[in-house]
Parts: C-alpha cells; sequence; structure tokens
C-alpha cells in the first residue's frame, strides 16, 4: 500500500488540434459566418434546382417577349405589344371561294376533327416578378438554373483541379529525383503558356475531338477547367511534401514498414489538407468567374442550357432597347455568390493559419 | 552572369520541347480530323482526301512533328482554315491594336496602382483601410462582363463621351477616339485587385526591421514610405508587373471582342470558335516562347535592382 497519496489533478481533456482550433476561430468570425451563411443558402438552392424541385421549367417561356418585372409593370414595352397585336384575328370576312377552291368539300369534316383536338391556350403573362426576357422566360428562373450551373461548374472543376494538382505534387514532392524532375518539366510546359490562351487551346481541341464527343457540354468544360487548373495547387503541395517527408513521423511509419503509398495518402495528406482546402476554395471561385466568360463567349454550357455567362451574352443587345433586368439579376446574384465565397475562403484561410494574415 | 544565362538558356530548351510536344498531342491526335473540320458540310470522301494530303495528316506522326517544328522555326504556319489568310500577316497585322490597347493600360495600371497600395498602406489599420479592402472585394466580385456592358452602355451610348464600338487605320486615332473607352474601363476593373495585392507587399515591407530604424533615425513617416519603403517593394510589384506582359499580346479578348478592336485576342477567340488550328498552334507556341524569355529578362533584372540577390 502507497503512502503516497495520488494529488495529481486530473489530466484536462486532449489538447485541440488544428481543425478544431480552426473551427473555433472560424466561428468567431463574424464576417466569415455571415458569408458561410450566404454560400450555404447558395448551395441549398442549387441543389434544389439540381434535383428539380425549383425552377425546373425555367425554358417555358411564361410571359410576353421582355416581360415588365412586377415592381414597373406600368412601362412600356413595344415588344409585348407587336407580339399580342400579331396575334390578334382580323375581323374581315372571308370572300366565298367554295365554286373554284378544288378543297371545299373536306371544308366541313377537316373543321369537325379539329375541333375534336384538344388545344391550350396559353395565356402569357403582361408581367413576371423580376421580368422576362425575349422569349418570355421568367428571369428568376433562370437566374436560379444559371447559378446551378455556374456554381456546378466552379465546385467540381475545383475539385479536379485539385485532385490532379495534390495527385501530382505528393508524387514530385514526397519521391524527388527524376520523378520530380519530370512533374516540373510539365509544370513548367503548363505554366509557360499563358493561362487564357491555354484555356482556349483546350476549348478548341476538345470541341472538335472525336474522343471527347460524350463531353459535350457541361462536363467539358469541367474537363477543360480542372485539366488546366491544377498547376497552383501542385506548386503548393510539392512544397508540404518537400518538408514533411523527412519529418519524424514519417520516418517512424517507414521503419515500422508502412509502404510508399500509405505514406504519402495516410500520413501525410492529413497533415497536408488544410492547405489543399483553402487553395480549393481559391480555385472554385476563379473558376465560377472563369465559367461565366467561357459561357459568354460560347465555349460553356451548351445552347439549351443557361449559365450566368448566358444571360449576360443576351444581356448585352437588351440593354439597348431599355430591359436591364437580365443584366441586373445575372450581375448582382453572381457579384452577391462570388463576395460571399471570396471572404469565406478568406475567413477559412485566416482560421487556418492565423500567422498568415 | 554569362554562365548564368547559358545555363538558363539551355534549362529552357527541354521546357519548349515540352510546349511543342503538348501542342503537336493536342492539335494533332487529340484534335478532330482537320480535314473534317475544314471540309465543313462537304462529305465528298475525294475532297476530304485531297485536303488531308494538303495538310499533310496523313503522314506518320513522327513526319508531322517535323513539319510543326519547321513551321516554328520559319515563322511560316500556312494560312488559316477559314480565312485563308497567311497566318504570320494574320499575327503582324493584329499585334499593333492589341499593343495600343494593353500598354497604356498596363502603364497605367501600374502606376495607378502603386499610388493608391501606398496611399492605403500609409492610413493602414484604421477605418478607411477597412472599407477600402472591402470595396475592392466587392467591384472584383462583380464580372468584368457587366462593367463592360454597363459602361459601354454608359459612357458610350447615353453620354456620348466615346464611340461605342470601332477601329480606325490611323494610330493617332485610335489612341484618341477608340482606345480611351476600354482602356478606362479594364483600368477601372484592375484597381481593385491591384490595389489589394500591391498593398499587401507594401505591408510586408512596413513591418521589417530597417523601416523602425528609419523611423527610430527621426525620419518623417513621409519619407520613410516613399524613400525605403517604396524601393523595397518594387521587386514583387515588378514581378507582378513582369507576370501581366505576356498577357500584353494577346490583349484583353474580352475588350476586342467588345469593342470590335481587330487585335490578337479577338483573332484566337474567332479561331477557336471556327477550329482553326495553324491560328491558335502559331499563337500558343509563340506566346510560350515570348513567356520564357520574358521570365528570363525579369530574373536578370532582379540582380540589377537588388545587388544582393545571388544566382544559383
Amino acid at each position: 500500500m502507497s503512502a503516497v497519496l495520488d494529488t495529481m489533478p486530473q489530466t484536462s481533456e486532449v489538447s485541440p488540434g488544428l481543425w478544431r482550433l480552426a473551427g473555433r476561430r472560424l466561428l468567431k468570425d463574424r464576417v466569415g459566418m455571415v458569408s458561410a451563411v450566404v454560400v450555404l443558402f447558395f448551395l441549398l438552392i442549387i441543389i434544389a434546382s439540381a434535383f428539380g424541385w425549383v425552377a425546373a421549367d425555367w425554358g417555358r417561356e411564361v410571359g410576353v417577349s421582355y416581360a415588365n418585372p412586377s415592381f414597373i409593370a406600368g412601362q412600356e414595352n413595344l415588344e409585348a405589344q407587336t407580339m399580342n397585336a400579331a396575334k390578334k384575328k382580323d375581323d374581315v370576312p372571308l370572300t366565298d371561294l367554295s365554286a373554284v377552291d378544288p378543297l371545299a368539300p373536306w371544308y366541313a369534316e377537316w373543321e369537325a376533327r379539329t375541333k375534336r383536338i384538344e388545344v391550350t391556350q396559353v395565356e402569357r403573362a403582361e408581367t413576371l416578378p423580376f421580368g422576362g426576357d425575349k422569349w418570355g422566360r421568367d428571369i428568376v428562373k433562370k437566374t436560379i438554373k444559371g447559378a446551378q450551373s455556374s456554381i456546378v461548374v466552379g465546385l467540381v472543376a475545383a475539385f479536379a483541379a485539385a485532385f490532379l494538382g495534390t495527385l501530382f505534387g505528393a508524387l514530385a514532392g514526397y519521391f524527388g529525383g527524376w520523378i520530380g524532375d519530370f512533374f516540373e518539366w510539365f509544370y513548367n510546359v503548363f505554366t509557360s503558356i499563358p493561362y487564357i490562351l491555354l484555356v482556349l487551346a483546350f476549348a478548341a481541341v476538345f470541341a472538335s475531338s472525336p474522343f471527347l464527343a460524350q463531353f459535350r457540354g457541361v462536363p467539358m468544360v469541367i474537363l477543360i477547367l480542372g485539366v488546366t487548373g491544377w498547376t497552383g495547387i501542385y506548386r503548393l503541395v510539392r512544397a508540404e511534401y518537400m518538408k514533411h517527408r523527412s519529418r519524424e513521423y514519417v520516418r517512424a511509419a517507414e521503419a515500422i514498414g508502412a509502404s510508399h503509398g500509405r505514406r504519402m495518402f495516410i500520413q501525410i495528406l492529413p497533415n497536408v489538407s488544410h492547405v489543399v482546402l483553402v487553395q480549393l476554395s481559391q480555385h472554385a471561385v476563379g473558376f465560377i468567374k472563369a465559367e461565366v466568360i467561357l459561357s459568354f463567349l460560347g465555349f460553356g454550357v451548351p445552347i439549351d442550357s443557361v449559365s450566368w455567362g448566358t444571360m449576360l451574352a443576351e444581356a448585352q443587345n437588351e440593354l439597348i432597347i431599355g430591359k436591364w433586368w437580365q443584366l441586373a439579376a445575372a450581375g448582382a446574384s453572381m457579384a452577391v455568390l462570388v463576395t460571399a465565397f471570396s471572404m469565406f475562403t478568406d475567413a477559412l484561410r485566416d482560421a487556418l493559419d492565423p500567422k498568415l494574415k | 552572369m554569362t554562365a548564368y544565362l547559358i545555363r538558363r538558356l539551355w534549362q529552357m530548351i527541354p521546357t519548349l520541347a515540352g510546349v511543342v510536344l503538348l501542342l503537336f498531342f493536342l492539335f494533332n491526335w487529340v484534335g478532330g480530323d482537320p480535314a473534317q473540320v475544314l471540309a465543313g458540310k462537304i462529305s465528298n470522301p475525294e475532297q476530304i482526301a485531297n485536303i488531308r494530303k494538303q495538310l499533310g495528316v496523313d503522314l506518320p506522326y513522327w513526319q508531322q512533328l517535323l513539319i510543326f517544328l519547321k513551321q516554328i522555326v520559319t515563322f511560316d504556319f500556312g494560312r488559316s482554315w477559314s480565312t485563308n489568310e497567311e497566318v504570320s500577316h494574320i499575327f503582324l497585322t493584329r499585334v499593333g491594336p492589341s499593343l495600343t490597347i494593353m500598354v497604356p493600360l498596363l502603364i497605367l495600371q501600374t502606376v495607378f496602382g502603386v499610388l493608391f497600395a501606398i496611399g492605403v498602406a500609409y492610413v493602414r489599420g484604421s477605418l478607411t483601410d477597412r472599407i477600402i479592402m472591402i470595396v475592392c472585394t466587392v467591384a472584383m466580385s462583380i464580372s468584368f462582363l457587366v462593367y463592360i456592358i454597363v459602361g459601354q452602355y454608359v459612357f458610350g451610348f447615353v453620354l456620348g463621351w466615346f464611340p461605342v464600338q470601332g477601329w480606325s487605320d490611323s494610330f493617332g486615332k485610335n489612341l484618341v477616339t477608340y482606345a480611351p473607352l476600354p482602356i478606362l474601363l479594364a483600368l477601372f476593373v484592375s484597381v481593385a485587385p491591384t490595389l489589394r495585392l500591391y498593398r499587401s507587399f507594401f505591408l510586408d515591407e512596413i513591418s521589417q526591421d530597417y523601416v523602425r530604424t528609419a523611423r527610430a533615425k527621426g525620419l518623417t513617416e513621409k519619407t520613410v514610405m516613399l524613400r525605403h519603403v517604396m524601393r523595397n517593394a518594387m521587386i514583387p510589384i515588378l514581378t507582378d508587373v513582369a507576370i501581366a506582359l505576356p498577357g500584353l499580346m494577346i490583349g484583353s479578348f474580352l475588350l476586342e471582342k467588345f469593342f470590335s478592336i481587330p487585335g490578337l485576342g479577338r483573332e484566337v477567340i474567332t479561331a477557336v470558335g471556327r477550329s482553326d488550328f495553324p491560328v491558335i498552334k502559331a499563337v500558343t507556341v509563340y506566346l510560350a516562347v515570348f513567356t520564357m524569355f520574358i521570365n528570363l529578362a525579369v530574373d536578370l533584372l532582379y540582380k540589377w535592382i537588388d545587388p544582393r540577390v545571388e544566382f544559383k
């Protein structure tokens, strides 16, 4: 029996790791939290849109041409007036040509058969919540669907670029030697061509390629952006891997017989993931902006789809005739999303590495 | 210095070879059959075979690669597939307008960027600083497209200060009448990111020890900023300007498209839309070479600016 009382105080709980500390810092950052809420709001909308719960009928022409927004319903709308005038039938009585008309005997029968077919007369709305475009499609629904296109492309392309960049960076940084040299050469080749030119060259080639014909449309944009955007992440991940590969915990893993793959992706990667996460968010913002520009130029989503870029392309011609709502809707929603995402990315970066302010 | 130069030039060769190989792989292998692209709607197999022979794509791959290399060295990429204009002629005539827009733009951008950044760094931490940063973030999230569309509408159409679009044959008229609006809009858009970047460079310098020494010596804040901090911050600023230089050649393709400026950027866009491979290949190869030489020149410039820099 020991005469020494156990006077040691109860040990406190495990000291918080990087992620827990970062999470705490992030929650305290008010600007970051507000931006996160805005981004989450957008994400919920695009999930709902992707499943078809909202804006699934964005392509239906529910309004008159260039329908006014509800809040300025009184504004003159010449296009709609022309459209309505064209639909009205003239009240001129038809002259009777049944004596010379060879088809005259059949008119009565055809009239009867036509009456049996159900025709729903679509009543086109005079005003829509935020106006309509040239064909009378609802701007609000188009904005939501466009948000889905642009954001999905941005996020998935960022993941693709991050995947490639991390893979290449890990291989180059961990192994060094000739593998590292090969990837360095590859990196130099990609970065010696100006980024815009690289994207356009890939766009030109992929669009005309028979191999990639199945990828037409949104997957092609994602492929283009992913394949050209890996260089930034590669650089950082490679530097991190070079730092970590000679650390003690990796040496210890090697001593107990862990394979290269295990060391690279199960030991080191979790310690590098905060860098990758910040880069991923920054690239997502950049790719959303790039997708808008690509769609604007016609190299993005296919014609039957809508994206913020295509909306801006249409808006260019509409502004001259005074129809500003499509430009406002696409421009404003994009501005809000990109601002919120950028601020959230900044907050994330500050939370994960406060020294780097 | 000479040894460094020679070594760098020597190291450029594998990268150049890589660029050539990448473009060759993309355009001659992944890309669609150029004969199909050229023939367009013509499905006469004889005609397509004839075009293939003319373009040399029925040769084995290594011969095609040699042809590509020869084209690069002799500056002769043949003719555009859509307009039949010689690619070298396209290059020579389109570079002028691109530079007329981009060179004044780059100069003004750097000057204003540095001025504003110094101003903001001077009042760092204050409310002005924070407000300006937030305004910059918001300004950066509005797409360039929106700025151009609205700017064209307001300044060109409504106010009538500048022509909405256009270009002329005389350099003077271009510079005075047609260039100002695109330059102004691009300047407006570039101020925000440039300001943020240069401000971070200045703040990095201000936190250094030598600034504390200068203040302890009794220099005014203005002298500290303009004489000491500015010089040291110029290095990363110069890198940023140098990185932008290759972009000068292709111009801002969006500006050129909107304002109907016959520059190289617009040429590339139309070439991509029409799958006009020779033009794209030529522009990409020469710009890659140009970028490599600019990087080398910038590294040499460092040595002149900062004598402490050692060449490895």
